[in-house]
């Protein structure tokens, strides 16, 4: 196949324009000086000033709670309805409802929930915003543990079920197995959801103490300062490091399932 | 799926009843409250007055509506689509390449690629927009390197083009990965054929490529346009005061100036045009 030279310029290109922003954040993390512009030298002074500034501790341990929360319910939840869409019904609709909250704008979701959130008299706090993530974070779940149900085989749960088993049972001992790298896969992807989501939590927090997105969104409003710079850095090394485990921990399930069949 | 339920023998009545009702209910009832009613709630508020202190008073009127044609807001919305659509076409321009280079490459290299292009969407959304401050600023990077080539400097912090950028730069991994797999799944032999057949490199695209991928075109731009649409957090850290789109005027609405039914309104309004948008392009996807 013959290849285009000048298809090259835009490929590469969208890597120098994804990467060049992060590199500098990086570097500029590092300034020995107070300008977020120049470079002066090495320096980890703005990591110790990080480390001291008490909102960004709170916003992590905030953020840490809501992920953890709305990852437990979305986890539950979502392979529940997975298994039930997938298993129980074929209704077209049902699957559509499922993965709404996934596809509807971030702002449309923060809207019906402050206003539902209004309505019901609930007071905002870090709780109200773990039921928000728990939403869209539930739509996520259910998606990648429906495409692993959709490889498993569903005659060893027809085989559970002649010999007498119950849905309850032949689920427990048949279907979770089977299902569980899919359900850790998007278990973890609720958790990075989470970690990162601004729009919701920003709308649904109330005036409780905020979450660390938050955090950062309102010192950038505050105005820029190479602190902001490292905790960049710090937030870019665990995510790719996430992202990564996540990668080679698929890959694994992957292999560890074919070995079982 | 379908053909492992036809496969299937129905199992007992008894047992499937009660299987529908614990795998589907605890999912469906947090999807009925925390979904459906809000959004019900959210589209009735538009016919509602607002409170004093924010919330609702409920008495019926249509000045919402009204409100909502005041060439004021229709301007901020014709605004809001034209940042949008910019910033799509831009995506789609620089994404299309970039998918059909990565879907020829080497199967190892095609996995880092991909890798590569998603990599930075799992990074803090905010800290992604941020790094544009730096780099767009009067004294930054950008700037830096337009003066080196004699030109410059530029005001590119804080206009249209910022927050295009700023949306280009968040959104356009979404736009990639469909292009990708619609390229990818395209049978090479089809290519070849063409060219065999005297076409120019650029006939074949024109002709064979470009027509059977028009799916992944839609799905990149329904990708790139809704979230970009919506958006307010990156006009307000990269538009300056001056530019806002129905994001901003939405939150306002709620957090600032407490009047939810307008807002309510405008969401509708938000709703309603990415409904016509899904609607175009089932559209043209069916007559693709």
């Amino acid at each position: 196949m013959r290849r285009s030279k000048f298809l090259y310029v835009p490929f590469w290109a969208t890597y120098v324009f994804l990467y060049l922003p992060i590199a500098v954040l990086v570097v500029m993390s590092f300034n020995a000086g107070r300008s977020p512009y120049t470079y002066e030298g090495f320096s980890l002074k703005w990591y110790g000033e990080l480390a001291a500034d008490e909102r960004v501790a709170t916003g992590l341990v905030n953020t840490l709670i809501v992920a953890t929360g709305s990852t437990a319910i979305a986890t539950v939840l979502g392979t529940l309805l997975a298994v039930g869409l997938a298993r129980y019904t074929r209704s077209k609709t049902l699957d559509a409802l499922a993965l709404m909250p996934a596809v509807l704008p971030d702002l449309v979701l923060a809207i019906g929930l402050l206003v539902f959130y209004g309505m019901i008299q609930l007071t905002l706090g870090l709780y109200s915003v773990t039921l928000s993530h728990a939403l869209f974070s539930m739509a996520f779940v259910a998606a990648v543990v429906r495409t692993r149900l959709s490889n498993a085989d569903a005659s060893l749960e027809e085989a559970s079920r002649d010999l007498g088993a119950g849905p309850v049972i032949t689920f427990m001992k048949i279907t979770l197995p089977q299902l569980a790298p899919g359900i850790l896969a998007g278990a973890l992807l609720a958790f990075t959801l989470s970690l990162d989501e601004f729009v919701i939590a920003f709308f649904t927090i109330g005036n409780a103490e905020p979450t660390l997105p938050i955090v950062i969104y309102s010192m950038i409003r505050f105005g820029v300062t190479p602190k902001i710079n490292a905790l960049a850095a710090i937030l870019l090394l665990v995510s790719f490091t996430a992202v990564i485990a996540g990668q080679r921990m698929t890959k694994i399930g992957e292999r560890g399932s074919r070995a079982q069949d | 799926m379908k053909s492992e339920a036809k496969a299937r023998p129905a199992p007992r009545p008894r047992g499937r009843r009660l299987g529908a009702f614990v795998f589907l209910s605890p999912g469906l009832t947090y999807l009925v409250v925390l979904l459906l009613a809000p959004l019900a709630l959210v589209l009735s508020y538009g016919v509602f007055q607002r409170g004093r202190f924010g919330g609702v008073v409920y008495e019926f009127t249509t000045e919402n509506f009204t409100r909502l044609i005041d060439p004021l807001y229709l301007g901020v919305v014709a605004g809001s689509l034209k940042i949008a659509g910019l910033t799509t076409l831009i995506a789609l321009l620089v994404g299309y390449p970039t998918a059909y280079v990565i879907a020829q490459l080497p199967p190892k290299w095609k996995t880092i690629a991909l890798v590569a292009v998603v990599l930075p969407f799992w990074t803090n959304f905010i800290i992604r927009v941020y790094a544009w401050i730096i780099l767009l600023s009067g004294p930054g990077l950008v700037n830096s390197g337009l003066e080196a080539l004699g030109l410059g400097p530029y005001e590119l912090l804080y206009n249209q083009g910022a927050i295009v950028t700023g949306l280009l730069y968040s959104y356009l991994p979404l736009m990639v990965l469909p292009l990708y797999s619609a390229i990818e799944r395209l049978d090479p032999q089809l290519r070849e054929a063409s060219a065999n057949l005297g076409a120019s490199g650029f006939t074949t695209f024109r002709k064979i490529t470009l027509p059977l991928t028009v799916p992944g075109v839609l799905t990149g731009c329904l990708f790139v346009f809704v979230p970009s649409f919506g958006n307010f957090v990156i006009p307000e850290i990269l538009g300056g005061n001056k530019s806002i789109m129905v994001g901003n005027l939405i939150r306002d609405q709620f957090l600032k100036a407490r009047d939810w039914p307008f807002g309510a309104t405008l969401t509708l309004a938000l709703i309603a045009v990415l409904i016509v948008l899904l609607i175009a392009q089932a559209w043209a996807a069916r007559r693709a």
